[in-house]
């Protein structure tokens, strides 16, 4: 499969974050487009097309506009997530950073269609860069009226605000960062009500993600035909591949969804020194991890799930035979510990447990029967927490265990840097060893 | 509790294959209770929104792949769930979080104040397995941290269940305790500095099921499950909380609030919680007589000899006074008494600030009435407040009041000169007045509205169906002020609720302890009434008052000037009179006083008899509450040998060969209820009309916060510790005018006196200054002025 540049298709341009190297590429055209429809017309488009949400969870973008309700007397929402703070993922701050004008596009065509008079783009407190540039991106857009009062002349008002996180993953789950938006403490709130009904300050909300967002001005400009003929059919589109690891060139790759682990490897140049491939995770630190055997498995969110892992944000990590799965996973337990928001037991005193016991492991200090107790321990988190946060650190270690039981038994008497010292696997250590 | 929201509509549904129908909208926890099955819980509670949180009361729903917390999911149609008991991924989901709760558990219940009734134990033992699988170290955190003076926070106990602080948000309205940090750091805490400053902070420790909240004043005291708990009332205000009292070897431990759907549902205040120490302090244990000036310890008949000849000798000039703290069996013994054996009806129950107009008011309007219920208030179009602050006079009213705002934002008015914190705090409505001025106003609205701020829309509103008036005692120092209110009433159908601040004022009005008034709201000049009590009573109905008699004030300005035989005088503080000089002097110029009392007071030390008294720990007893409730308390100390106050008056009046009967709880309480409700004519409600505008400096406007100076609060530091700061309220213009700033000293400065305190800018009326009534350091009392009256306000200290 060929990779198709759509979100990412002018990013050689220089000057593309700049209005005017938008506009030169057409940028714009898709809302005064969409203005001309009803609201409800852009609703049906997107549904139409079966984009997925890209934040992680594949829901239905349409479907989740179309629960907003209508002419309820409240003022609607739009709250983009662009918190991007999951361990591999990084795509969303890349296409703040190339096009963030492709982004306030995409927000004013979706305020539009649900309503929304003020749209909040709430952004990962870590990268400033990624603040500005948005900022900037804002500014630009509101001196050429394309933000603010009566949009291209439609009667059409809309304000956005930027808002800053301040460092807590949870608040990349949407009801957390509703909260946070509202000044309160990021916790997840109890559902229902969902956001569509009573989100933000009680009133309907839409949160999607950044790339999600990008998707509308293209399905605007270019219709549902045209968005279908990319991707399977219960995964139309294509994706934004950030992919990471120990690959010769990491980095961002746009394909249609259906493209393989195998072919995007190619795309970033195969493993480093040609070693192979030991274990990767579709998407994120959040998903199951696969083993070489999947390579040739289509990335879409019905095959992630019958290999039982998970698309994701669809940004795969790849890891050669230099690392050892005791303590990639015990890294990955480490930061569910320090991430859980605390607000419910399993996943509060869970994450805090199992990476007590991972950290024996990974000295060698585990014991046979911690090897059961600690999936015992997973089982009791995964399904029984209050956010997908629980659930998510509930999986490195059983998928781990799956593949690589051998080297948690090492780890009952082994310290795992002996076999697998740590130098060897970080991505300079070659290049520093010569 | 309520089980669901109010609905007739029925849905059936499945709980481990018991079928059964529950109203829509019922939680599955609630379900399971109806059929014995108790689901494990922690951050459940009925009266708080739910927030999932803890995970404990897991349950199994039929297809659903994962278990779901019972106390967070409402029932569907048909819903078939399955708890612990005939599922075993329930089960075992409920094993797993127990588990992890005990994981960075310091397991210290040998030493924890909840051991033996704690929800962590007790639910380990139930849901848990025996041995623990966790061997990595526990995260710890310094311990105890002071959240007020009251309460002593143990984080590592604490299971983050949230109950605490949806209970200051939620129910108190003081949303100062919070959640902080994340992960298993989470802990609760304040903010720096800012202690939790809250009336019903002592909740949190009850509802805590853990020993994360802990008392300062019991905290290692006792072990649950050495304590005998009676069930008891509060004698605090006229709330009319349930309470149930611990006690150990003679002492009363610790008092929690009792559940009670009707009147406190699950809460109380700190007052009725913590202060209780006095009970114990400066007892008077043995009768005294005066000889040579001095008290000294006497015999029983010695005593009541005593006490006999010199009211016997007196006879034809005597008068009772007693407090507002009597049950209403002792009030009904003094009523009895002063009518059967003085032969007077110069009684008066009020020991506060007071008038004939009121007087006339309460037999009128309130005595022998069913006033309105907490009930009503939930349900209330509009509640107006006159001269009364829920949250300070009142603080149930207050919960009730903010509940009913919060769940279908009922409309509350304070038609008052200041808008208070409580105010505030139920989203209520301010109608502005000046110090005073309330006839005015209430006039105002009994004809539509007048000049009262949005009065045309609050007269409506009364107009409508079950619109309640609430009025507080302080109405007494507004002339015209009950009679404004008993013509608001009449005008527009609202009806009235008094609500005095003391626990025994409305029992003892409906015992007639009041001149005027006979027992069930019988005006004394009828003669059917007095017909009816003289066969209760056995006696000729022509040895009884006929005409009515004195009020407090005209008794204590007649002992004063040394024109009255004798004093009966029962559970009042001289302090608290509205002139206490007066007072004073009234105790030491009447011929001859009797004083039954339970401690060493101003009254004791003037009296020429003292009769020792029990406290309520020691003697059972009704209290009613503002809405005419009875609230029946059992004796605590069941071998204690103090008397009641009836039980004395009964010995007395045998000494002096009358008889008011065997003065027992019971056959005083038999005996009135004999009496029956009256069904003749009510006394006339007073017409008296409005008092003429104040004129000149700054008016005063105080009232008692809720913790004070006051004798019932002694002997408790942690709870003295958070009280509130004292402080004068003025407005920004007043302030301007008089020159000061905020936070500035003041001196305000009566004819008799002054005190200084901070200045405060606040949402009152302007040229007017509030001042807490009896506060430590500002006791009203002594700048002889009036609240409604001038006062002089300067800057600096005295
Ligand atoms: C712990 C946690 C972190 C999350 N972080 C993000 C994030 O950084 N960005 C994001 O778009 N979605 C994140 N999500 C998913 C959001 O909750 C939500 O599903 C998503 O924003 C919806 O947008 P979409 O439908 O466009 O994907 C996170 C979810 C969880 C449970
Ligand atoms: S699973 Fe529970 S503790 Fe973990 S982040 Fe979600 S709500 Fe917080
Ligand atoms: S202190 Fe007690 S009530 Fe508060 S959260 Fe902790 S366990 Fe719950
Ligand atoms: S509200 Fe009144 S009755 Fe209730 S505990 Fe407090 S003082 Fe006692
Ligand atoms: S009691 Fe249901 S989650 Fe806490």
């Amino acid at each position: 499969m060929t990779l198709t540049p759509v979100i990412t298709a002018h990013w050689d341009r220089p000057d593309l974050y700049t209005l005017a190297g938008y506009r030169a590429i057409g940028g714009y055209t898709a809302l005064a487009k969409a203005l001309q429809q009803e609201p409800d017309a852009i609703i049906s488009t997107v549904k139409d097309t079966g984009l997925r949400g890209r934040g992680g969870a594949g829901f239905p973008t349409g479907l989740k506009w179309s629960f907003v309700p209508q002419n309820d007397g409240k003022p609607h929402y739009l709250v983009v997530n662009a918190d991007e703070s999951e361990p591999g993922a990084c795509k969303d701050i890349p296409i703040m950073m190339a096009t963030p004008h492709t982004l306030i596009e995409g927000v004013i065509i979706s305020s539009y269609a649900i309503r929304a008079n003020h749209a909040f783009i709430y952004i990962r407190g870590e990268v400033p860069q990624a603040i500005r540039r948005v900022a900037a991106a804002v500014r630009e857009a509101e001196q050429a009226g394309l933000l603010g009062d009566n949009i291209l002349g439609s009667g059409f008002n809309l304000r956005v605000t930027i808002h800053s996180g301040a460092g807590a993953y949870i608040c990349g789950e949407e009801t957390a960062l509703l909260d946070s938006l509202e000044g309160r403490r990021g916790q997840p709130r109890l559902k229902p009500p969902f956001p569509a009904v009573a989100g933000l300050y009680a009133s309907p909300t839409v949160v999607n993600n950044v790339e999600t967002i990008c998707n509308v001005p293209f399905i605007v400009n270019n219709g549902v035909e045209w968005f279908r003929k990319f991707g399977t059919e219960k995964s139309p589109g294509f994706k934004v591949f950030a992919i990471s690891g120990h690959v010769n060139r990491p980095g961002i790759y746009e394909a249609p969804l259906g493209v393989t682990m195998r072919e995007l490897l190619d795309y970033a140049g195969g493993m480093r020194g040609g070693r192979p491939v030991k274990f990767w995770l579709p998407g994120g630190s959040s998903v199951p991890m696969l083993t070489a055997e999947h390579l040739d498995l289509p990335l879409t969110y019905e095959e992630m799930a019958a290999a039982g892992t998970m698309l994701g944000t669809g940004t795969p990590m790849l890891f050669d035979d230099t690392v050892s799965v005791v303590r990639a996973v015990t890294r990955w337990l480490e930061f569910y510990k320090h991430e859980s928001c605390g607000k419910c037991t399993p996943c509060r005193e869970g994450t805090y447990w199992i990476t007590g016991v991972l950290e024996r492991f990974e000295h060698g200090h585990g014991s046979a029967a911690e090897i059961d107790t600690l999936v015992d321990l997973c089982d009791q988190i995964g399904g029984r927490s209050f956010c997908a946060l629980g659930d998510a650190a509930a999986t490195p270690y059983p998928a781990a265990l799956k593949y690589f039981r051998n080297e948690f038994e090492a780890g009952t008497s082994q310290a795992a840097e002996l076999e697998f010292a740590p130098a060897a696997s970080y991505l300079f250590s070659e290049a520093t060893a010569r | 509790m309520t089980l669901a929201p109010e609905t007739s509509d029925l849905i059936n549904v499945e709980i481990d294959g018991v079928e059964m129908n529950v109203p829509k909208g019922t939680l599955i926890i609630r379900a399971a209770e109806l059929i014995g099955t108790e689901v494990p819980r922690f951050c459940d509670h009925p009266l708080l929104a739910p927030v999932a949180a803890c995970r404990m009361c897991l349950v199994e729903i039929e297809g659903n792949p994962k278990p779901q917390p019972a106390c967070a999911i409402e029932l569907t149609p048909g819903m078939k769930v399955r708890t612990q008991r005939s599922s075993e991924v329930a089960e075992k989901a409920q094993q797993g979080v127990m588990e992890f709760l005990l994981a960075n558990h310091p397991l210290d219940c040998p030493v924890c104040d909840k051991g033996g009734e704690c929800p962590l134990q007790n639910q380990a033992m139930s849901a848990g397995r025996a041995e623990s699988r966790h061997d990595i170290p526990k995260r710890i955190f310094d311990k105890p941290v002071p959240i007020n003076t009251e309460i002593l926070l143990d984080r590592e106990r604490c299971v983050s269940c949230a109950r605490c602080t949806r209970f200051a948000d939620q129910i108190a309205g003081d949303p100062k305790l919070e959640l902080l940090e994340r992960g298993a750091k989470q802990q609760v805490g304040v903010a720096n500095d800012e202690p939790f400053d809250s009336y019903f902070s002592g909740n949190t420790i009850q509802i805590c099921p853990v020993g994360a909240l802990t008392s300062s004043s019991y905290r290692f005291r006792a072990r649950p499950f050495d304590l005998v708990s009676t069930p008891t009332t509060c004698e605090h205000c006229a709330s009319g909380c349930s309470l149930r009292t611990d006690a150990r070897r003679g002492e009363v431990t610790r008092r929690l609030a009792w559940h009670d759907a009707d009147v406190n549902e699950d809460w109380n205040c700190d007052k009725g919680r913590f202060a209780f120490t006095y009970l114990s302090q400066d007892r008077i244990n043995s009768p005294m007589i005066r000889e040579n000036g001095e008290l000294r310890v006497a015999s029983w008949p010695e005593a009541l000899d005593v006490a006999a000849r010199g009211l016997r000798s007196a006879q034809g000039s005597t008068a009772v006074l007693t407090g507002g703290r009597l049950t209403m069996e002792d009030a009904y013994a003094y009523a009895k008494f002063a009518r059967v054996v003085l032969g007077t009806d110069d009684i008066d129950f009020r020991a506060r600030r007071s008038s004939s107009e009121e007087a006339a008011f309460l037999r009128a309007s309130i005595a022998g009435d069913c006033g309105p219920t907490y009930a009503d208030l939930d349900k209330a179009p509009i509640v107006l407040l006159v001269a009364f602050e829920p949250e300070d006079e009142s603080p149930i009213v207050l919960l009730r009041l903010r509940a009913a705002s919060l769940r279908r934002g009922l409309r509350v008015v304070a038609l008052s000169p200041i808008a208070s914190r409580g105010l505030e705090k139920i989203a209520g409505e301010w109608a502005p007045i000046a110090p005073g001025a309330d006839a005015g106003a209430l006039h105002a609205l009994a004809q539509g509205g007048g000049d009262v701020p949005n009065g045309a829309s609050i007269a409506e509103a009364l107009r409508q169906p079950g619109a309640v008036i609430l009025v507080g005692e302080r109405i007494a120092d507004v002339s015209g002020g009950p009679s404004a209110v008993a013509a608001l009433a009449a005008a527009t159908g609202a009806r009235i609720g008094w609500v005095p601040r003391r626990a025994g004022e409305r029992g003892a009005l409906e015992a007639g302890a009041l001149s005027g008034l006979l027992p069930g709201g019988r005006p004394l000049d009828d003669v059917h009434a007095r017909a009816q009590l003289a066969q209760v009573w056995g006696v000729d109905a022509a040895d009884l008052p006929t005409s009515v008699g004195r009020d407090g004030a005209s008794i204590v300005s007649a002992a004063a000037a040394g024109g009255l035989g004798a004093l009966v005088v029962g559970g009042l503080e001289p302090r608290d009179a509205a002139q206490p000089a007066a007072m004073r002097r009234a105790l030491d110029n009447a011929g001859f006083v009797v004083s039954l009392e339970t401690r060493r007071t101003e009254v004791t030390d003037r009296a020429d008899v003292v009769l020792p008294v029990a406290v309520v720990t020691e003697k059972s007893g009704t209290f009613v509450d503002w809405e005419g409730r009875r609230r029946p308390f059992a004796r605590v100390f069941g071998d204690a040998l103090m008397m009641s106050d009836g039980r004395v008056l009964a010995m007395l009046a045998d000494v002096m060969d009358s008889s008011i009967g065997r003065g027992d709880v019971k056959s005083l309480r038999n005996e009135l209820d004999s009496l029956g409700p009256w069904t003749g004519a009510r006394a006339v409600a007073p017409s008296d009309s409005a008092a003429a505008e104040q004129t000149g400096g700054p008016l005063l406007v105080t009232w008692r916060l809720l913790l004070d100076d006051a004798a019932l609060q002694e002997g408790e530091p942690n709870l003295a510790g958070t009280r509130r700061r004292t402080v004068a309220v003025v407005s920004a213009a007043t302030a301007a005018s008089l020159g000061v700033a905020a936070g500035q000293r003041v001196t305000v400065t009566g004819p008799a006196g002054s005190v200084s305190m901070p200045v405060e800018i606040g949402s009152i009326v302007d040229n007017a200054v509030w001042l807490p009534s009896n506060a430590s350091d500002c006791a009203i009392a002594s700048l002889g002025v009036a609240p409604g009256q001038p006062v002089r306000v300067s800057g600096g200290a005295a």
